[in-house]
């Protein structure tokens, strides 16, 4: 018994769609400045996690380390600026090329491994990057590495402008999540998601099954890389702490809180996991003492994140 | 050559706290196969207890051994409160539920003990050089640092492989179900288990605590190069996180000490400053890198998994 | 036993495998003839689902060679005999179970028709596969439950589905893993009217309990007992074979289809 199209899940994927496109206006019209800066912040963040859930959600592939691509993607962006680069037409396709090169590598390694295992290495891994970023010290090590002027597209788009830079932002998670659409219904997808269901089936039936894994880690590393590039030009800033581990967990539960394996869910568990962090900040500045047990409880409780239960309310 | 011989016992004691608290880890995830990231707050709050109960009673003995309680204490309690409900859950599961674990509790320390970390003097009479061999001299509190961990290690191998508690872990390990039916009380044993396992985690913390500075986040560093240890020496395999473990606090200790100098003489010496810390760091990531590409399973991967 | 009526298909020379200090296949010789259908039986314990995982490369034998279709296939990963044509059902159902029955199939059918790097168009949209698909799953009886997701069917359709996904891959060789374990008794007819319509296609290894389905469709019969082979024949020999009754076919009575 199929579900009609309309129903609770795909109404709220609409509006929130409706919602993110409208926003700038929503924003221009009340002159609340903030609300457009809270939430290009929020789209970048979703579109790293609508990265990660390829590999997790798709892929059965529990990566600990992918802030190290918002890394990654950041400091091409940073670091070719600091050198005098300021064209995005050249830095974010290093942002993408490196992303997907340290995406290769420590897939090929970690892909060696499975299950927590896994999860322990692309943990380490992602670790390895934050330390090799605060030794760099022409770039600011530690403290970081100021961008000061934003990517350059000769003109065709000025990212320094709020308004524009929210719209190019909010294309590139459209149009992630539209390729990741295509990804996953793809032959490729159709594997890859074998793979997760059942890698024995899979080898037995005549795939390579960790070849599918590497190439789809790949494609989440590189879109999470240009992920990157674009929350260095939203903070004008980049810093070995934006690599740290615990970003990493915040991205993994970022997929959770809306529903692995669901193409639209990392928008939406995104926007809730960053309004509550930003909700709760309001309160108190322990707000972590909030959110950690609020995780815990939800973990126990509440599997398959939000899309689940809007999914669970579509079937009645 | 002094300094050779102090920092390789340098490594060999950073390499036994690393053991422990690898040891509790491999515990756990081998007995109720369940990953607790939370562990490296246990081996925090160990520390931070330590500091506390120290300058309360002015005893460093006493201090110590309250701490050492109150980790225990603490671990059992997150247990039967928490964590014995994610058991048979998925391995994703435990991890963002002990990963919500760590994000409480660095900001619970935060609230109680402030974000500025804080010290653990040792008294007088561990500080003083104690003499191993004519002519070396070492300092007692590190020196009963690798003298308590190798008769905590010691202790482990009796208990894990000689009693029989230590027989229903290792049955435990292989069959659950089984000793269920032999009329064993599984909750409690895990429960126990755990509890060790926190114990261990909390004796390492409070160790380090007179050497590194007691700071929020001071877990989850050490907690990963568990993770490594545990990746190196193998699957399931104490007595490989034993071996990885001294190989790798070896390695990270002597690199950082004699890597800047060795690097001096090949660049030069701005640039070698630079990539030193950089590169030390990077050593223990690149071994478990080669390491993955030669023997996946691990260097001793333990015969039955 | 192999005599001149053409090269076999498969041949299985001196196989050892060794779990710990128990061999699982002792000094195994084989050989499958095509176009035969050729069972395996042997009590519980004789290694015969250890002998497949070696056949198909889930398992690496200690020593030994394998050779199918003049290839030498020992050291061949799984996923790659697949591609050489050699094909095979799980004895404890091993399926896509996100999936629906007809994906099940059409994935199987997809690894051999060209490669899986295509990153933009909707499999589910390939025509040709899906048709294939369809084709498969009506020829097991399937074709009505097509669009049903694989954790709702029936074991005995399951059971029909394992056949299904592995025909798909258009095999040379068939290698049946108990495909009747858990039947009933019209779904065990069923089955064994399949596999007498799939012989004639197809050269098959069959290992099964069912003793009935056994003697029914076997051109030849091996009995494993302890990973060794003690006798190997057509039906008859089998069924007069002294060692053989004494080892296995006497408790022929207490050996029923179970589940």
């Amino acid at each position: 018994m199929k579900s009609s199209t309309i129903n609770a899940r795909n109404v709220v994927v609409a509006l929130v769609a409706l919602g993110l496109t409208l926003l700038p206006v929503y924003s221009a019209l009340t002159g609340n400045i903030f609300i457009l800066t809270l939430f290009t912040r929020i789209i970048i963040f979703a579109l790293a996690a609508a990265s990660l859930n390829l590999i997790m959600g798709y892929g059965g592939m529990m990566s600990f380390g992918h802030a190290a691509y918002l890394g990654i993607g950041g400091y091409a962006v940073g670091i070719l600026a600091y050198e005098g680069i300021g064209s995005g037409f050249i830095q974010w396709p290093v942002a993408l090329a490196a992303s997907a090169l340290y995406a290769l590598v420590i897939g090929a390694l970690s892909l060696r491994t499975r299950g927590v295992y896994f999860i322990m290495i692309t943990l380490a891994f992602a670790q390895m990057a934050y330390y090799v970023t605060s030794g760099l010290s022409r770039y600011g090590g530690d403290d970081g590495l100021t961008i000061y002027k934003r990517s350059t597209f000769g003109g065709l788009i000025d990212l320094s402008n709020r308004t524009q830079f929210y719209y190019l932002c909010l294309a590139c998670l459209f149009g992630g999540i539209y390729l990741i659409w295509r990804i996953v219904n793809s032959r490729f997808g159709m594997v890859v998601q074998g793979v997760r269901s059942n890698e024995q089936r899979m080898q037995a039936i005549g795939y390579h099954a960790n070849r599918y894994r590497l190439v789809c880690f790949v494609i989440s590393g590189t879109i999470c890389g240009l992920a990157g590039a674009l929350l260095a030009n939203n903070t004008d800033f980049v810093s070995p702490a934006g690599m740290y581990w615990t970003r990493s967990g915040e991205l993994m539960v970022m997929v959770v809180f809306g529903g692995m394996g669901s193409l639209f869910g990392p928008v939406i568990g995104t926007i809730v996991f960053l309004l509550l962090e930003e909700l709760l900040s309001q309160f108190t500045e322990y707000w972590a003492l909030i959110m950690g047990p609020l995780l815990l409880l939800i973990v126990l409780f509440a599997r398959g994140g939000i899309m689940g239960v809007l999914g669970r309310l579509s079937r009645d | 050559m002094l300094v050779l011989v102090e920092q390789s016992l340098n490594g060999l004691q950073f390499g036994l706290l690393l053991f422990l608290l690898a040891a509790g880890l491999t515990l756990v995830f081998g007995i109720m196969d369940f990953v607790n990231l939370a562990h490296g707050s246990l081996y925090m709050m160990g520390a931070y207890f330590a500091a506390t109960f120290v300058a309360w009673t002015n005893s460093f003995v006493l201090g110590i051994l309250m701490a050492l309680g109150a980790t225990l204490l603490l671990g059992i309690a997150l247990e039967f409160i928490a964590l014995r409900h994610l058991y048979g859950r998925d391995h994703l599961d435990q991890v963002l539920a002990t990963f919500g674990l760590i994000l409480f509790f660095n900001d619970a320390v935060r609230l109680i003990w402030g974000p500025a970390g804080l010290s653990l003097p040792l008294p007088s009479w561990l500080t003083v050089p104690v003499q191993i061999v004519p002519g070396v001299f070492y300092p007692a509190y590190r020196l009963s640092i690798i003298v308590v961990a190798l008769a905590v290690a010691a202790m482990l191998y009796l208990v894990v492989m000689r009693t029989r508690i230590g027989m229903l872990i290792r049955a435990g390990a292989s069959n659950r179900e089984m000793i269920g039916a032999l009329g064993i009380n599984i909750k409690l044993l895990f429960t126990l288990v755990f509890g060790l396992g926190a114990a261990l985690a909390g004796l390492a913390g409070l160790m380090q605590a007179p050497i590194l500075t007691v700071q929020i986040g001071m877990g989850e560093n050490i907690l990963i190069l568990a993770f490594v240890i545990i990746v190196i020496g193998g699957i399931g395999s104490i007595r490989g996180a034993f071996l990885a473990a001294i190989f790798v606090g070896m390695i990270d200790t002597l690199g950082r000490a004699f890597l800047p100098d060795l690097l001096r003489t090949v660049l030069s010496s701005a640039a070698a400053s630079t990539a030193a810390p950089a590169l030390s760091s990077m050593l223990i990531y690149l071994l478990m890198a080669i390491v993955l590409v030669v023997r996946p399973e691990g260097l001793f991967p333990a015969a039955k998994r | 036993m192999t005599d001149s009526a053409g090269a076999p298909l498969l041949r299985v020379e001196n196989l050892i495998r060794s779990f710990g200090g128990i061999k699982a296949t002792d000094n195994l010789s084989l050989d499958v003839l095509p176009g035969e259908l050729h069972a395996i039986i042997g009590p519980n314990g004789a290694g015969k689902t250890t002998l497949i995982s070696q056949l198909t490369g889930q398992l690496m034998p200690n020593s030994g060679a394998i050779h199918f279709a003049g290839r030498d296939v020992t050291a061949v990963p799984a996923y790659q005999r697949s591609r050489l044509g050699l094909a095979r059902s799980f004895q404890i159902t091993s399926l896509l179970k996100d999936f629906t029955a007809i994906d099940n199939v059409a994935i199987a059918a997809q690894a051999h028709d060209g490669h899986s790097f295509r990153f933009w168009g909707a499999a589910r949209k390939e025509k040709h596969l899906r048709d294939a698909a369809q084709a498969a799953l009506t020829r097991v009886g399937l074709g009505q439950r097509a669009n049903v997701l694989v954790s709702e069917l029936s074991h005995g359709e399951q059971r029909e589905l394992e056949l299904a996904v592995a025909l798909a891959t258009k095999p040379q060789l068939l290698l049946l893993d108990e495909p009747m374990a858990g039947l009933g008794v019209t779904e065990s007819a069923r089955m064994v009217a399949l596999l007498k319509e799939l012989r004639k296609e197809v050269t098959i290894v069959l290992v099964e309990h069912d003793m009935e389905a056994v003697f029914a469709l076997a051109d030849r019969i091996t009995v494993l007992v302890y990973g060794r082979v003690i006798a190997s024949g057509d039906p008859d020999a089998i069924r007069n074979n002294e060692e053989v009754k004494r080892a296995y076919l006497g408790d022929q009575h207490a050996v029923t289809r179970h589940g």
